[in-house]
C-alpha cells in the first residue's frame, strides 16, 4: 500500500514537471513575447531593453533552470503586463470559475449519475429510450451552440434571465446550465452501460438467488460495481473544475480562470500562461491521484495490484 | 412425495423457445441429475423456477414448490423461496462471488436474512459453515475478498452460502465444470457428504454422466429443451434407452477397456431458432428413419421403471451387449 501511494505521488509529480517543460520551451520557441508586448513598430532599443529586462537574451537552458529555481523557492513570476504576481492573477480568478464549475458538477452527478442507473434498471422501456435521446442530444451539442441559443431563449425572447456579466446569482445560471447539460448527457450514458454491464455478472444472479431483495440486489451489489468506471469520468470531470470553462467564461464574459488563459495567450504574458498550465495540470494531476486512491477503496483487487503500466 | 413439481414449463426468449414442456418432481432429500450438452435447458430449467432469467425471457407452465406456485407469484414471494427453500450454486463459482465484499459479509447477508442472524452470532454461524465446506483457518480468512481464494474455494464458499439459509433443495449448476479434475472430485465429494448431512434434496445439473452418478439416485436426460429419458441411476448406467444416453455414455472414457477409440455423438446441438421436424434429435441419430423425422415422440413409460421418448429405443439385449 505504502508503495503504491509513493508510486503514485512521484508519477504525479514527473507529470508536473513534464507540463512546465513543455509549456516553457513551446511558449518560448512559438513567437517572441518582445515583438507582441510592444507591438509590431516598437523601436529596436526599447525590444532590445525589454529582452535584458525579461532575461529572454539567456540561452535556452540557464533561462529553464532560472525557472525552476524560481518555482522550487515559490515565486511564480510576474505579469510582463502589469508587474502584479502571475500566481496573485492567477487566484484571484478561481473563485469566480469554481462558482460555476462546482455547481455545474454537482448538477452533472446528481442528474446524470441517477438518470443512467434508472435507464439501466428498466432497460428498453420508454424512460431508458428517452434518457439515450436526452443524453446523445446533451452530449453532442457543442457548448458554444447550447450557450447562444439559452441566450436566445431565456435573454432575448422571455427576457428571464442576463446573458453575460457576473453581478448576481441569476448571471451563474446560464453559464452553469451550458457547461453542466454535455456532462450530464456523458455521465448518463456511462453510468448506463456501466450499470448494465455489472448487472448481466454472475455475482448479481448469486445474490438474486440468495433471496436478497431487488433493491439491496441494486444498492449492495451492482452500485458499488458499478461505481469503479463511473468515478474515472467523474475524476475526468473534477480535474476540468479549473481549465474546463474556457468557452462557456467566453461567451458569458464570466471574468474567471479561461478568460485570463484567452487572454495571456494572446498576449504572450509568459509568466501568467506558465502559471495558469502549473495550476491546471497540478488540479488534473491531483483529480487523477483521487481517482486512484478512490479505486483502491472501492476495489480490493487494485488495492494490493501493482500499478498497471 | 414431490414437494417440487415441474409441470410443462415453457420458456422463450425473444419468441424463440428454448423450453419445450419440462414435467420434473423432486422429492424431500433425493438427489436428481440433469444431464444433457450445453444448451439443451438444463439450467434455464431452474433459473426459470426460481425466477432468475432475464425479462425478455416468456416463462409459461408451473412450478410447486409443496403446492404454492411460483410461476406468476409476486417478486416478494418468490424472493422468500430462494435461498431459504431452494438455493443455487453456480458453474463459475470466482465470477459468482462478489469481487467487492468480504467472504464474511456475502455469507452474512444470507445469514440475516433467513435466519435473522446478525453480529458476532452471524459470525460465528458463517465461521461454522466456512469451517464445514472445508475452508482451512476460517476464523482467519472470513475477512478475506473472493480474489483471494482459488477456485475450488470460492465454489466451496458458494457451498457454505447456499447452506446457510438450510434450503430444502440445492440446485447445483455445473459446480464443477469450470474446476481441475482433482478439486472436482473435492467438490463432489462434499456435496455428497453435505447431503447425507443436512437430508437436504439435490439437482445436479451436469453434462458429466461420471459425475451425476456419483451423487444422484437417478438422472433425467435433456436434449434440445426436452426430456428424452429418465431412470434410476442403476438402470440408466446398465442400459441406456435412448439413442442420445447411449451416445453420452459411448463418449465417456473406459479405465478398464483395451485403448479404443472415444465414439462421439456427431453433430451438434440444433439451433432453437431452427428445430429440426419431428424428434430434435433425428438428425444425429444412426437409428432414426423417416418416422422420426416427421413425428415428435412422447416421454413414455418402461419396463425397467424409466421413461424414454423415442420410437425406435435401444432394445435390451443389444444394450446388454453394449456393456458385456
Amino acid at each position: 500500500m505504502i508503495r503504491f501511494v509513493f508510486l503514485k505521488l512521484a508519477r504525479a509529480l514527473l507529470t508536473i514537471l513534464l507540463v512546465m517543460t513543455f509549456a516553457f520551451v513551446v511558449l518560448r520557441l512559438s513567437g517572441d513575447p518582445a515583438q507582441i508586448m510592444l507591438g509590431p513598430d516598437a523601436p529596436q532599443d526599447a525590444i532590445d531593453a525589454f529582452r535584458a529586462r525579461w532575461g529572454f537574451d539567456d540561452p535556452l537552458w540557464r533561462q529553464y533552470l532560472a525557472y525552476l529555481g524560481q518555482i522550487l523557492r515559490g515565486d511564480f513570476g510576474v505579469s510582463m503586463r502589469d508587474g502584479s504576481a502571475a500566481i496573485d492573477l492567477v487566484m484571484e480568478r478561481v473563485p469566480a470559475t469554481l462558482a460555476l464549475t462546482v455547481p455545474a458538477l454537482v448538477l452533472k452527478l446528481a442528474i446524470g449519475i441517477p438518470a443512467g442507473v434508472y435507464a439501466a434498471l428498466h432497460r428498453e422501456s420508454i424512460a431508458d429510450r428517452g434518457v439515450i435521446m436526452a443524453s446523445i442530444f446533451g452530449f453532442t451539442i457543442p457548448s458554444f451552440v447550447l450557450g447562444l441559443v439559452l441566450v436566445l431563449i431565456f435573454s432575448i425572447t422571455f427576457d428571464l434571465l442576463p446573458s453575460g456579466g457576473q453581478d448576481t446569482w441569476r448571471h451563474a445560471i446560464l453559464p452553469i446550465l451550458t457547461m453542466s447539460i454535455g456532462g450530464i448527457g456523458i455521465l448518463a450514458r456511462f453510468s448506463r452501460s456501466a450499470m448494465i454491464e455489472v448487472l448481466g455478472q454472475p455475482y448479481i444472479r448469486t445474490a438474486m438467488a440468495k433471496g436478497l431483495p431487488w433493491r439491496d440486489v441494486v444498492w449492495r451489489h451492482a452500485l458499488p460495481n458499478a461505481a469503479v468506471p463511473i468515478v474515472t469520468l467523474v475524476g475526468f470531470m473534477l480535474g476540468s473544475l479549473i481549465a474546463g470553462a474556457v468557452v462557456v467564461e467566453s461567451i458569458f464574459s464570466w471574468p474567471g480562470v479561461g478568460r485570463l488563459i484567452v487572454v495571456s495567450v494572446a498576449n504572450r504574458d509568459l509568466a501568467v500562461v506558465q502559471c495558469l498550465l502549473l495550476v491546471i495540470a497540478a488540479t488534473m494531476v491531483i483529480a487523477n491521484l483521487l481517482v486512484d486512491f478512490t479505486y483502491g477503496l472501492l476495489d480490493p483487487r487494485l488495492r494490493s495490484a501493482r500499478p498497471a503500466h | 412425495m414431490a414437494f417440487v413439481s415441474i409441470r410443462d414449463l415453457r420458456v422463450a426468449f425473444s419468441g424463440v423457445p428454448v423450453l419445450h414442456g419440462i414435467d420434473l418432481d423432486i422429492a424431500r432429500g433425493e438427489a436428481v441429475g440433469l444431464v444433457g450438452e450445453s444448451g439443451c435447458g438444463k439450467s434455464v430449467t431452474w433459473l426459470a423456477a426460481l425466477g432468475l432469467l432475464p425479462g425478455k425471457a416468456r416463462v409459461t407452465g408451473s412450478v410447486t414448490l409443496d403446492g404454492e406456485e411460483l410461476i406468476g407469484a409476486s417478486r416478494r414471494a418468490v424472493e422468500k423461496v430462494r435461498g431459504a427453500r431452494i438455493a443455487m450454486i453456480f458453474q463459475d463459482p470466482s465470477s459468482s462471488l462478489n469481487p467487492v465484499h468480504r467472504i464474511g459479509r456475502q455469507i452474512g447477508e444470507s445469514l440475516a436474512l433467513h435466519r435473522g442472524l446478525r453480529g458476532a452470532a452471524a459470525r460465528a454461524e458463517a465461521i461454522r459453515l466456512l469451517d464445514m465446506v472445508g475452508i482451512p483457518s476460517a476464523a482467519k480468512r472470513i475477512d478475506l475478498y473472493p480474489h483471494e481464494f482459488s477456485g475450488g474455494q470460492c465454489q466451496r464458499i458458494m457451498i457454505a452460502m447456499a447452506l446457510a439459509g438450510q434450503p430444502d433443495l440445492l440446485i447445483a449448476d455445473e459446480p464443477t465444470t469450470a474446476l481441475d479434475a482433482t478439486i472436482q472430485a473435492q467438490i463432489l465429494d462434499l456435496l455428497a457428504r453435505l447431503r447425507h448431512e443436512t437430508g437436504m434434496a439435490m439437482v445436479f445439473i451436469s453434462h458429466d454422466l461420471g459425475a451425476v452418478s456419483s451423487i444422484c439416485d437417478r438422472a433425467t436426460v435433456m436434449y434440445a429443451g426436452r426430456i428424452v429419458e429418465r431412470a434410476e441411476i442403476g438402470a440408466l448406467f446398465r442400459a441406456p434407452m435412448h439413442p442420445y444416453t447411449r451416445g453420452l455414455f459411448d463418449a465417456i472414457p473406459d479405465l478398464d477397456a483395451e485403448r479404443a477409440r472415444l465414439a462421439p455423438i456427431e453433430g451438434t446441438v440444433p439451433d432453437p431458432k431452427a428445430l429440426p421436424a419431428g424428434c430434435a434429435f433425428s438428425p444425429r441419430c444412426v437409428r432414426a428413419n423417416g418416422f422420426c423425422r416427421m413425428e415428435e415422440p412422447d416421454l413414455k413409460p418402461q419396463p425397467n421403471g424409466g421413461e424414454v421418448a423415442c420410437f425406435y429405443p435401444i432394445p435390451a439385449p443389444q444394450r446388454e451387449e453394449a456393456f458385456a
